[in-house]
């Protein structure tokens, strides 16, 4: 910008009509979705830590108990099911962060669209690349701890649903926490115990299965919980972001 | 002059009082503004200026006094004011991961409109380069582009637009804002720096301070 040359003088088309009194609109929820999943792709060390917590913790859990197949089998489930939901929480942290500093997460409070659409698209990227990965790698760990066969199949339906409903919730508690500088323990205060429902059926469907029992109840008890949270959780992150950035 | 007379003015404040953690910032702030003008909102650091654009938006809700938007009062008529609101705060709303043209793309702009409001505020072989990798000032003019897309709403909420930017960036800004003015729209800004405007209005927050310096008052 060497100049203030022609270029910078108000462009030819600027008449009244161009001042359209057409309502304007925000950005769209698929909009939302692809830039949300752009940016996390490209923040891949995001999306590798969960993951790597949840696989190093549970490949230390043999050499922290000792190797023996019966005691494992027993653990399995319910480790396996705490991994995922810490591993959860702990991305759930910055779940809103860059944005509030950003200043986008204000844009988008101003959007004439409801908010409701901004925080479902930010947590659907979340449980894309967070809830997801680690629901299909659960059978590899499972097969690590020595998981009776019968529980594969469970352990996998139950942590796609779980994992879903753990990011949904975890949003709340990311949106009320977004305004404070270190909201780490306090977030997880928030967050578990509407986490606990969730990982009660989860590792109660898993022992079901590798019990022999018929696990259908807990899996259709933890779509429930799902459907709940996808119809509310991000109705209240809403609310709780909208308070956050008030000041 | 018949024109913008018999319009009602887009914005008015009536005895606006703003605090900010139990400290009273100004108070009895009487303002009007119409199509076609400009507000510069003056004062020391820690006036207020930031507190007023908020609480105009709705994202402070911390006054007493009443904010109409074309004659009905503010809660009421966010969404309406919303829709016809583009506001570029302090934290100017770029997101650092996303290119310049990403960045206004999810401001809703076609590529051919980002593409021609990044050339505008010379960020020309930019616009696929990750924002984070730009300067202050380079980020700063992202989010000043939104102001050169075509379709722009009516209502400007500006915050220290000017800052961080050099010579031909101000007087590039000047002459947007004064075609802005030209098609009917209104600027509200907050600047430490004379704005070169036709229609241009100065408050001084300083004239508004409360009686007592630093008063508290109760909730």
């Amino acid at each position: 910008m060497s100049t203030p040359d022609t270029r910078h003088l108000p462009p030819v088309s600027a008449t009244p009509a161009d001042l359209s009194p057409r309502e304007r609109r925000g950005p769209g929820f698929g909009a939302l979705l692809q830039t949300e999943l752009r940016l996390a792709l490209r923040r891949r060390s995001d999306i590798a830590n969960p993951l790597l917590f949840f696989v190093t913790v549970l490949a230390l859990l043999p050499l922290g108990v000792g190797p023996e197949p019966g005691l494992l089998a027993r653990l399995a489930p319910g480790m396996i099911w705490v991994m995922a939901l810490l591993a959860t929480l702990l991305s759930q942290e910055s779940l809103f962060r860059s944005d509030f500093e950003d200043g986008s997460l204000e844009q988008l409070t101003l959007s004439p669209q409801p908010l409701y659409f901004g925080v479902l698209a930010k947590v659907a990227v979340h449980w894309l690349v967070t809830g997801l990965p680690l629901a299909l790698l659960s059978p590899l760990l499972g097969l690590m701890l020595n998981l009776p066969a019968a529980g594969y199949a469970c352990l996998l339906l139950s942590l796609l649903l779980g994992t879903a409903s753990l990011s949904l919730i975890g949003a709340v508690g990311a949106g009320l926490t977004v305004a404070l500088r270190r909201p780490g323990l306090l977030l997880a205060l928030i967050v578990m115990p509407l986490y606990v429902p969730v990982l009660i059926f989860g590792t109660g469907a898993v022992q079901a299965a590798v019990d022999g029992y018929a696990y259908s109840v807990q899996l259709a008890i933890l779509a429930a919980l799902l459907a709940a949270a996808a119809a509310l959780a991000p109705l209240a992150a809403a609310g709780a972001i909208r308070i956050s950035t008030d000041s | 002059m018949s024109a913008t007379a018999s319009s009602s003015p887009l914005i008015q404040l009536r005895r606006l009082s703003c605090e900010r953690d139990g400290r009273c910032l100004f108070a009895g702030l009487d303002l009007e503004l119409g199509a076609g003008k400009a507000v510069q909102v003056e004062g020391a650091n820690g006036s207020g200026k930031t507190t007023l654009l908020r609480t105009l938006i709705g994202s402070a809700s911390d006054y007493r006094g009443e904010i109409l938007w074309r004659g009905e009062p503010l809660p009421r008529a966010l969404p309406q004011m919303r829709s016809a609101l583009l506001y570029i705060g302090h934290q100017a709303g770029v997101r650092r991961g996303l290119t310049p043209l990403e960045n206004l793309a999810w401001y809703g702009a076609t590529e051919d409109e980002a593409l021609a409001a990044l050339e505008q505020v010379d960020l020309y072989g930019f616009e696929y380069s990750p924002c984070q990798q730009l300067s202050a000032g380079q980020n700063r003019r992202v989010a000043l582009a939104r102001l050169y897309l075509p379709n722009a709403p009516q209502l400007w909420i500006l915050d220290e637009p000017l800052a961080a930017l050099d010579v031909a960036g101000v007087s590039s800004l000047q002459g947007q804002m004064a075609c802005h003015l030209g098609r009917g729209g209104a600027i509200l800004f907050t600047s430490h720096q004379p704005v070169a405007l036709a229609n241009l209005q100065h408050v001084d927050l300083a004239d508004y301070a409360p009686a007592g310096e630093g008063e508290y008052v109760h909730a």
